[in-house]
């Protein structure tokens, strides 16, 4: 395994006959904001709760800051670098929020005399100071999601899993998350992202994953996974070219659309269709959005 | 084990946070001072008009203070079956155990940790209502049971007993079921050692393992007869040698010690359990 902040081999899981992750393999650079898309059901809590050993992997191999999964002393001490936001989670409403983050920063080993600045920081970041001193048991679902994030930033962990982070959250909510990622990002740590959130993906991640049914589907930055534009042409005349060194091309009565194309390239497109004789009426460039590859992979499936 | 300690702190905390601590020294307080004054009164019965002699009051004030005890062992079994069954399978189906275990924190120690902090509850909660109730009465009658250092230790490894058997159910089952299955097997085990007592007096070997097998299975009755012998002075033990074996059936009386082999088998039998729960909560999936 390489120095990767996350790394899977192969990774399973399977829940008798139901294939909750089928062979995740994938690796994440140190210090990229990765975005792990998918519906809901697709696999992506599994995949994390086997990251963090809270589930045991069927078959394949992971490691976690170069600790792998087979080895739980070192996956154990490797933990301690990691802050994790749980998806559907409550912490103990007879505790306030400020004792939640003081029994966390005491089992991620945080030295005493740094607890209360510690906790304080993080209750600050993630806009929950002024109700630290209050009872969990009387935040609402936004508020003990902001509590959830702030004892995820304890302790600065190298890396951080945010299961859907912004799912109970306002718009003013995801909105500081979003901000909140960023600042891990500028600090250096990694961010491991789960969401079905497209824009929120969209708008901070560097990589993403797109997975669906157990299955990574596509991977990479967006310049990779959204590579070529797409255009629509309309025309007479031409039926039947071959257009193939262009991109994928699909003929609809007088509409061409063409996909995969560099935008540099359209003027040429354009020429060869009038050389081959086509009378051309309209070319409308579009730029593929993440959402359109993102629903045109589920539906390939 | 700083980890083991933070979760036994916790689960401590919880109980205190809970209020449940204080209801149950409050009901405590109340139950001494209520039996205190019923003992008080013990002196003052007659019989044909002549008061009754102090032997008499020594006899009935020990058979008085079994019954009592009984009450307060089964509060104790009661509450930590209460407490120990959702320990773990309520951190389950709240998430909290996703957000604990994905810390450097190993099974293991998640369950020890609870382990011990529900037996510093089991243990205080024994101590403090045990020890009141034989100091009221020897306040107002002095009376003081033979052995209250002995009984105090059986009703404590009753209750650890308990308590271990509920963890070990909370790996797997909601609170609720635990808690009931746990309390029927409690009331089964009790039922059995008198089932056994009735089989040693009637000499009938195949019932008498019956309760042998109960005291095994779960040995909270078994224990419990450790702490009755514990409160029986000998003029009790006399009179009751004089009465038949039949005596042994009954619930609120121990012709003997139990024997050291009884004490290192519950002893086995404790480590056992918390190595299951350990065990079981170490494969389960969060």
């Amino acid at each position: 395994m390489t120095d990767a902040a996350i790394e899977t081999a192969d990774l399973a899981k399977r829940y008798g006959r139901l294939t909750a992750l089928a062979g995740l393999t994938m690796s994440i650079p140190r210090g990229d904001i990765f975005g792990f898309l998918g519906p809901n059901g697709a696999g992506k809590t599994t995949a994390v709760k086997l990251l963090l050993g809270l589930a045991r992997a069927t078959s394949g191999e992971a490691s976690l800051l170069g600790a792998p999964l087979s080895d739980a002393a070192a996956h154990r001490e490797a933990r301690r670098k990691v802050g994790y936001l749980p998806e559907l989670f409550r912490y103990q409403g007879w505790l306030t929020a400020r004792e939640v983050l003081g029994v966390h920063a005491e089992l991620i080993g945080l030295p005493k005399h740094e607890w209360d600045g510690e906790t304080a920081r993080v209750a600050a970041v993630a806009g929950i100071a002024e109700r630290a001193g209050d009872r969990v048991a009387t935040f609402s679902k936004g508020m003990q999601q902001r509590l959830g994030l702030a004892a995820a930033l304890l302790g600065r962990p190298e890396l951080v899993m945010l299961d859907e982070p912004t799912s109970a959250l306002d718009p003013v909510g995801r909105h500081d998350v979003r901000e909140i990622i960023r600042g891990l990002k500028a600090d250096g740590h990694t961010v491991f992202l789960n969401s079905h959130l497209l824009a929120e993906v969209e708008q901070v991640c560097d990589r993403v994953a797109i997975v669906d049914k157990g299955r990574v589907l596509a991977s990479g930055t967006f310049a990779e996974l959204l590579a070529g534009d797409t255009v629509r042409l309309r025309l007479t005349g031409c039926e039947g070219a071959d257009l193939s060194e262009f991109g994928t091309a699909d003929r609809e009565g007088e509409w061409l659309t063409v996909r995969g194309i560099s935008t540099e390239r359209i003027p040429d497109l354009v020429a060869e269709l009038i050389r081959l004789g086509a009378r051309v009426q309209s070319v409308q460039p579009m730029q593929e959005s993440l959402e359109d590859r993102f629903l045109s992979l589920l539906r390939e499936q | 084990m700083s980890a083991t300690l933070v979760i036994a702190r916790l689960m401590l905390r919880e109980v205190l946070r809970r209020r449940l601590i204080l209801a149950l020294l409050a009901l405590t307080l109340v139950a001494v001072a209520l039996t205190a004054w019923g003992f008080s009164r013990i002196p003052s019965l007659s019989q044909r008009g002549v008061p009754i002699p102090e032997t008499q009051v020594r006899l009935i004030a020990s058979q008085l203070l079994i019954l009592v005890m009984f009450m307060f062992s089964n509060v104790l079994a009661l509450s930590a079956v209460f407490v120990a069954s959702p320990a773990l399978s309520g951190d389950l189906e709240s998430g909290v155990a996703l957000a604990m275990l994905s810390r450097p924190i190993t099974r293991a120690q998640y369950v020890v940790g609870k382990w011990l902090g529900l037996a510093v509850l089991v243990v205080a909660y024994a101590s403090i209502a045990a020890t009141l109730e034989m100091l009221a009465v020897n306040a107002v009658l002095g009376y003081m049971p033979p052995r209250p250092a002995e009984f105090l230790g059986f009703l404590i490894a009753e209750g650890l007993v308990l308590l271990t058997f509920g963890l070990v159910l909370s790996t797997r089952l909601s609170g609720m079921v635990g808690g009931v299955i746990a309390l029927i097997l409690f009331g089964m085990a009790w039922l059995g050692g008198i089932v056994g007592g009735i089989g040693a007096a009637f000499d009938n070997e195949i019932i008498e393992r019956v309760g042998t097998a109960t005291k095994l299975i779960l040995p909270t009755d078994g224990l419990w007869r450790g702490a009755v012998y514990a409160l029986e002075p000998a003029a009790v033990l006399a009179a009751a040698a004089g009465s038949g074996p039949a005596f042994a059936a009954n619930p609120f009386y121990a012709a003997a010690p139990p024997p050291l082999a009884y004490l290192v088998w519950c002893a086995l039998w404790l480590a056992a359990m918390l190595g299951l729960a350990i065990w079981s909560f170490s494969r389960r999936e969060i």
